[in-house]
């Protein structure tokens, strides 16, 4: 079993900080495309189309028939064949977290691979495989128990492909709505220490205030991503204090874009949902930087939750599609910025949420609750990208598919 | 030989025998705006961005790109602010007669009636009430009120948004006929969010001095501070709209002069 993970101590202000390495980051195209897929959580190996030989590490072609290689979904079985543990490297991350067990492992899809291993495995035994990416964006096997173990999610190495929010303390950058305030709850639930619960507007109340307030672990911190001054002073003052930021800021109207769309709303959206990423990624950016290898609550995550709707765009919600659109496409970036010092960036994607602004909207509708157990899953699996519900599952897949046909379906 | 007008008016500010008083909030992105329904377009507080500051950006100069709505902050409304005033000549900032800029106001202090009862509604009996005690007020006056609405600001009570509205005082509609009519006011002065009260939307007709204030070419200016520095009688006015094209309402700076006892 895992030793159960203690809260940190308060820092030593005469220690230096610990700087956050990540691991080597040169890879080929395939490794990236590899990538791509272990950011939704998926178990991928390339398999040749010809021959069917399942293969890995990554290459171009098929070792034994030089036949086009596909990614596609593997079964997460394996057994443990033997195991290692380094004492020494030269590689900065990994000395930073010595000793580290390595093992090889037989995939129940055919290849042999050397993989990290969670404490809890034993050469011999069955395990769970996991694509994970490490803290620098590069795809990781990564071995559990097939079986949940206990504190199984504070094992040290997993811990470094996860950022749990277990112990650390958490940014929600809009606690005005019952997405910002449900996702303080399960953050709290899962082991937050504390969260820091924005309000835009702290003289005028909202729906549900008196009892997120109350409840223990919130701290309500004034916060305007609309307003440069706001995010920087939050920033100067806690952005040392602060391990994980869920930017939950969103601004949705219905609205065409030639009958009856009002610029103005699309003005505030791309305020709230883009200029206020950009915001909160300079303001917050470089303090999560400088702490991503500070010890059991190192900095870990920026989270963003935007609206599915802009891979294809929404014919009722327009405004709203192009601004998740020009958010996603700032995450992209920040997310590259963001892996050079080893902090994640992830994207939660959902569908019309069951809020006030989606009344017109038909169910399925994902409610914030579940938006919220999803930001803390997405953190607990370290997974670049979720889709929360039906919606957002089905249009990603489809999207995947064949993209301009799911834009065209979209805006019918 | 005496003095011109304004020469004997720029020796008084130069001996401080005519004090200037700021009846102006600081525009800044932490003061309320008013606040509509959900499904009406909102009105946009007061943003800025910085352009450069002695940076990369702009090594030897300071400055910022800033925005707002027009009825953000201390500001004006011109008669085409409103439905009713919609179809008068010259009804938008850029068209108002400058004259009109530079006027004197009557001061009606009902800050102990709103501090009793923030939906005080101001009567046109209470006016007349009013009159019998400080006398008539003349034609051409800002109508200030004074409510020390401006203490509130930074607090809640400010807008006072409760589940069921608004809460501040106002007039009502018997009390606007009888300033924009019977007294020939040149507009209404508060501290308060609007001209309106509160919860004047349940008046009839709602928004009362809007609807008769814009509807008669009159002109409200909002968010006032420090109108108790200002004596009943005998202040004059300074509040210039921006000159915005086709524009209904500005913010703006507001002075009173007043004269020292």
């Amino acid at each position: 079993m895992t030793d159960p993970l203690l809260p940190p101590k308060r820092k030593d202000p005469l220690k230096n900080t610990m700087m956050g390495h990540v691991a080597p980051a040169s890879r080929s195209r395939a490794a990236k495309a590899m990538a791509a897929r272990a950011a939704q959580g998926r178990l991928v190996l390339q398999s040749c189309a010809t021959c069917a030989r399942v293969t890995y590490p990554p290459r171009d072609r098929c070792p034994t028939c030089w036949g086009p290689l596909d990614w596609t979904d593997q079964p997460t079985g394996a057994v443990v064949l033997a195991e290692t543990t380094i004492r020494a490297t030269t590689d900065k991350f990994f000395r930073d977290h010595l000793p580290w067990r390595i093992g090889t492992v037989r995939m129940d899809a055919g290849p042999t691979a050397i993989v990290h291993l969670h404490g809890d495995v034993a050469v011999g035994e069955a395990v769970e495989m996991t694509l994970k990416l490490d803290r620098g964006g590069n795809p990781a096997l990564f071995a559990l128990p097939v079986k949940e173990t206990p504190n199984m999610q504070d094992d040290p190495q997993l811990r470094v492909f996860t950022a749990s929010p277990k112990h650390r303390r958490v940014l929600v950058t809009d606690g005005r709505t019952a997405l910002g305030q449900e996702t303080a709850r399960a953050l709290l639930q899962a082991g937050a220490q504390v969260v820091f619960l924005g309000n835009s507007d702290r003289l005028m109340r909202y729906n549900g205030q008196p009892e997120i307030e109350a409840e223990a672990g919130v701290e309500p911190v004034t916060l305007r991503v609309t307003d440069s001054r706001s995010v920087q002073e939050l920033a100067a003052q806690l952005g040392g204090r602060i391990d994980v930021v869920v930017n939950t800021a969103l601004h949705t109207r219905a609205g065409t874009v030639a009958f009856g769309g009002k610029l103005t709303d699309l003005q505030e959206a791309m305020d709230v949902e883009v200029s206020g990423l950009m915001r909160l990624a300079q303001a917050f950016g470089p303090a999560l930087s400088a702490r991503s290898g500070d010890g059991v609550n190192a900095a870990a995550a920026f989270v963003d939750v935007a609206s599915i709707y802009g891979l294809t765009g929404n014919p009722g919600f327009a405004g709203m599609a192009a601004s998740a659109a020009a958010r996603m496409t700032l995450l992209h970036g920040f997310r590259h910025e963001m892996q050079q010092t080893g902090i994640r960036v992830m994207s939660i994607l959902t569908g019309p949420i069951d809020d006030g602004w989606h009344q017109s909207v038909p169910p399925p509708k994902v409610t914030p609750a579940q938006i919220a157990r999803a930001i803390v899953q997405a953190l607990e699996a370290g997974q670049e990208q979720t889709c929360v519900g039906d919606i957002a599952k089905n249009l990603m897949a489809r999207w995947q598919d064949d993209p301009l046909l799911t834009v065209r379906e979209e805006n019918q | 030989m005496s003095a011109s007008v304004l020469a004997q008016m720029a020796t008084a500010l130069a001996s401080g025998k005519v004090k200037c008083v700021d009846l102006t909030n600081t525009l800044s992105p932490d003061f309320p705006v008013i606040v509509l329904p959900a499904e009406f377009g909102q009105c946009a507080p007061f943003r800025m961005e910085k352009l450069s500051r002695y940076d990369d950006n702009g090594p030897a100069w300071y400055w910022n790109n800033i925005s707002m709505n027009e009825h953000t902050g201390t500001h004006f409304d011109a008669p085409a602010h409103w439905v009713t005033g919609r179809d008068l000549p010259s009804n938008t900032v850029d068209a108002l007669p400058v004259q009109d800029f530079v006027a004197p106001a009557a001061v009606i202090d009902i800050s102990a009636e709103s501090a009793a009862h923030a939906d005080f509604v101001l009567t046109r009996a209470h006016l007349e009430n009013w009159e019998a005690q400080h006398g008539k007020i003349p034609p051409k006056h800002w109508i200030a009120l004074r409510t020390d609405w401006y203490k509130r600001v930074g607090t809640a009570g400010y807008l006072n948004l409760l589940e069921d509205g608004a809460h501040s005082p106002g007039p009502d509609a018997g009390a606007m006929e009888f300033l924009v009519h019977d007294r020939d006011c040149i507009g209404l002065a508060v501290e308060t969010v609007g001209t309106d009260a509160g919860q004047a939307v349940h008046f009839n007709p709602p928004f009362p001095a809007h609807s008769i204030l814009h509807g008669n070419g009159r002109y409200g200016l909002q968010c006032l501070t420090n109108l108790d520095q200002l004596p009943t009688f005998g202040a004059l006015i300074v509040a210039c709209p921006l000159k915005i094209e086709g524009g209904s309402g500005s913010p703006l700076r507001v002075i009173a002069m007043i004269e020292s006892v």
